[in-house]
């Protein structure tokens, strides 16, 4: 008898604590290409939630929501997320359709909304197997009139926090991988440089001062190279240097523009918007060097300010077709560029699915969250002025 | 005896941790979060990340070896925007050629550096707002650089203008359709002399 109950007991404990081991519902997080679902017709993952209020409800809604989830009530959604934020924020995450408990948890510290998006993260993981992105952060530009500045926020717009206080025009912050610091432009010394500041001790350094342009800063997956447009050969072009901006490389050397360098996840190459025979087109050249190719984006035209998805399968990148339109179109070039929403300058966040971008309303930027497979969209949190050039930190 | 108050114990304690890990659904994995260190990105409130610091004009380019090349012969000169403002250069709508109508005034700008040899030149290239950003910021180098090709081709020294690009950031014309684009659609000329 004694046997029995503590077999039972183990059963019990282990499904309560079980992971994601027992297949979910849905667990693909990817963007299918040719399945008829994705790219914008993926349905949401059904999820009812309870118990939570205020602030704390806000938050799981809204992270929940970003990354491809929607709510309905109990009788209809598959997930279950019943929990209360009466001090601290604790949830439990059961599957109703394999009548399974999938996790319990409490959090404690930093402040409420963090224990929210910590729980959403949580949830995501274990009903999709991938990471979430609640906790993530975003890199933009705030214009406020004639200047701008640098600033950093949570993902969802929270808060954010100058890192220039320069007075001037700045563009284009691009985070480096796995630290705390980013690259950006600013015309602090008189002219558009590019600049590397640590963000933890607020030092910065010129990565490239040359005459003319420099800007549009894309640090290597890895960290230890970094492309930029440098305009100091008589015309914009693609170079790529190590990451303190030494051992400069041309890459391209063409008489047009080119603009927005982004690379490929594994290094290897450097996609950038151009033209070619006066159309303007999308390109990518070996970061090592050699023949640029080009990468077509049948069905959208005036493509610009790619970037990269992390699986390395899409680009992502802005048409300019009378209004703005963010695009995605396979990145091998083997299938047409499909329109999602109306912005542009997109940048992925870690999970490869959500995209953050800038839309115009009312003669300004504001930012906005694309969950590219359900075409869920949501504003960000706005700061101040007009907010834009967003990129995600990975 | 004993085998009774174990099996009771035992019993008791199953049923607690039952109770507590199982039909109420409690939760009982506690995870704390880190609380916010100054320097940490977007802690939890305004001041945990130091602003950039300054940075002196004229200071050296980390790493030794790079220099700012080609602006060193363009300080401490007095810029005069007036002298050749009527001069400004429209473009098309997306281009940066210097259309026929517009060639009298590089011949004007042209004549006036070579009637002022120790003048310098720096032009300015700018977008209308219908861009997007990175894009307007190459176009508006795009253009300054063609007005100094074309500055070049009338036989002025390219090492004496400098180029500068703002994008679709500094308008002139704050309105929405196109009278007010096609006013930003420009390079501006602004004459540089040297400090007397």
């Amino acid at each position: 008898m004694k046997n029995t109950t503590c077999l039972k007991l183990s059963i019990i404990v282990a499904s309560l604590f079980g992971f994601a081991s027992a297949t979910p519902a849905q667990r693909d997080a990817q963007i299918e290409v040719n399945t008829g679902v994705g790219l914008g017709n993926t349905p949401p993952i059904w999820l009812s939630l309870s118990g939570f209020t205020d602030e704390a409800a806000e938050v799981i809604r809204f992270d929940l929501y970003v990354q491809g989830f929607n709510f309905t009530n109990a009788e209809a959604a598959q997930y279950l997320l019943t929990g209360s934020n009466n001090g601290n924020v604790q949830g439990q995450l059961s599957d109703r359709f394999n009548k399974k408990a999938m996790l319990g948890k409490s959090y404690t510290g930093a402040s409420l909304r963090r224990q929210a998006h910590a729980l959403a993260d949580d949830v995501v993981e274990a009903i999709t197997g991938t990471k979430g992105i609640a906790q993530t952060k975003i890199a933009f530009k705030v214009n406020t009139g004639a200047n701008s500045e640098i600033y950093v926020a949570d993902f969802d717009g929270h808060n954010a926090q100058a890192v220039t206080h320069d007075n001037t025009i700045v563009a284009a912050p691009a985070w480096v991988p796995g630290k705390l610091a980013l690259y950006y432009t600013s015309y602090r010394l008189g002219n558009p440089d590019i600049f590397y500041q640590d963000l933890s001790t607020g030092q910065r350094r010129a990565v490239a001062q040359y005459s003319g342009l420099n800007t549009s800063a894309a640090p290597s997956p890895d960290g230890s190279k970094v492309a930029m447009i440098l305009s100091k050969s008589g015309s914009p072009d693609v170079y790529v240097a190590e990451a303190d901006g030494s051992n400069l490389k041309q890459l391209t050397k063409t008489p047009e523009d080119e603009s927005s360098p982004c690379w490929s996840p594994d290094g290897k190459w450097i996609c950038y918007a151009t033209r070619i025979n006066e159309r303007r087109v999308l390109c990518k050249v070996p970061a090592a060097g050699g023949a640029a190719l080009r990468i077509p984006t049948s069905g959208v035209s005036n493509p610009s300010e790619p970037d990269w998805s992390p699986d390395g399968k899409w680009i992502a990148f802005t048409a300019q077709m009378g209004d703005f339109e963010i695009c995605i179109v396979p990145a091998q070039g083997n299938g047409p560029a499909t329109v999602l929403v109306s912005g542009e300058d997109p940048s992925w966040a870690p999970n490869g699915r959500t995209l953050i971008y800038a839309r115009r309303q009312s003669g300004r930027y504001v930012l906005s969250l694309l969950d590219v497979p359900t075409k869920q969209v949501k504003d960000v949190f706005r700061i101040s002025g007009s907010d834009s050039q967003p990129s995600w930190a990975k | 005896m004993k085998s009774t108050k174990l099996t009771y114990l035992l019993v008791l304690g199953l049923a607690l941790t039952f109770a507590a890990a199982g039909c109420k659904r409690k939760p009982v994995n506690v995870t704390p979060l880190p609380e916010p260190r100054a320097g940490t990105v977007g802690g939890e409130g305004p001041s945990t990340l130091p602003p950039g610091e300054s940075i002196k004009p004229g200071e050296e380019v980390k790493p030794g070896g790079l220099a700012t090349t080609g602006l060193e012969e363009f300080e401490n000169m007095v810029a005069d925007r007036a002298a050749l403002a009527a001069q400004t250069v429209h473009f098309d709508y997306d281009s940066s050629v210097v259309k026929s109508g517009e060639k009298p005034k590089v011949e004007a700008v042209a004549s006036a550096l070579k009637s002022d040899s120790a003048a310098k030149l720096l032009i300015e290239g700018h977008c209308d707002e219908r861009g997007t950003e990175e894009y307007n910021r190459a176009l508006g180098e795009r253009r300054a650089l063609a007005l100094r090709e074309a500055l070049a081709k009338l036989g002025i020294d390219p090492n004496r203008i400098r180029t500068i690009s703002y994008g679709k950031d500094r308008p002139v014309e704050n309105g929405h359709d196109e009278s007010a684009w096609k006013l930003n659609r420009r390079g501006e000329f602004i004459l540089l002399h040297p400090k007397a």
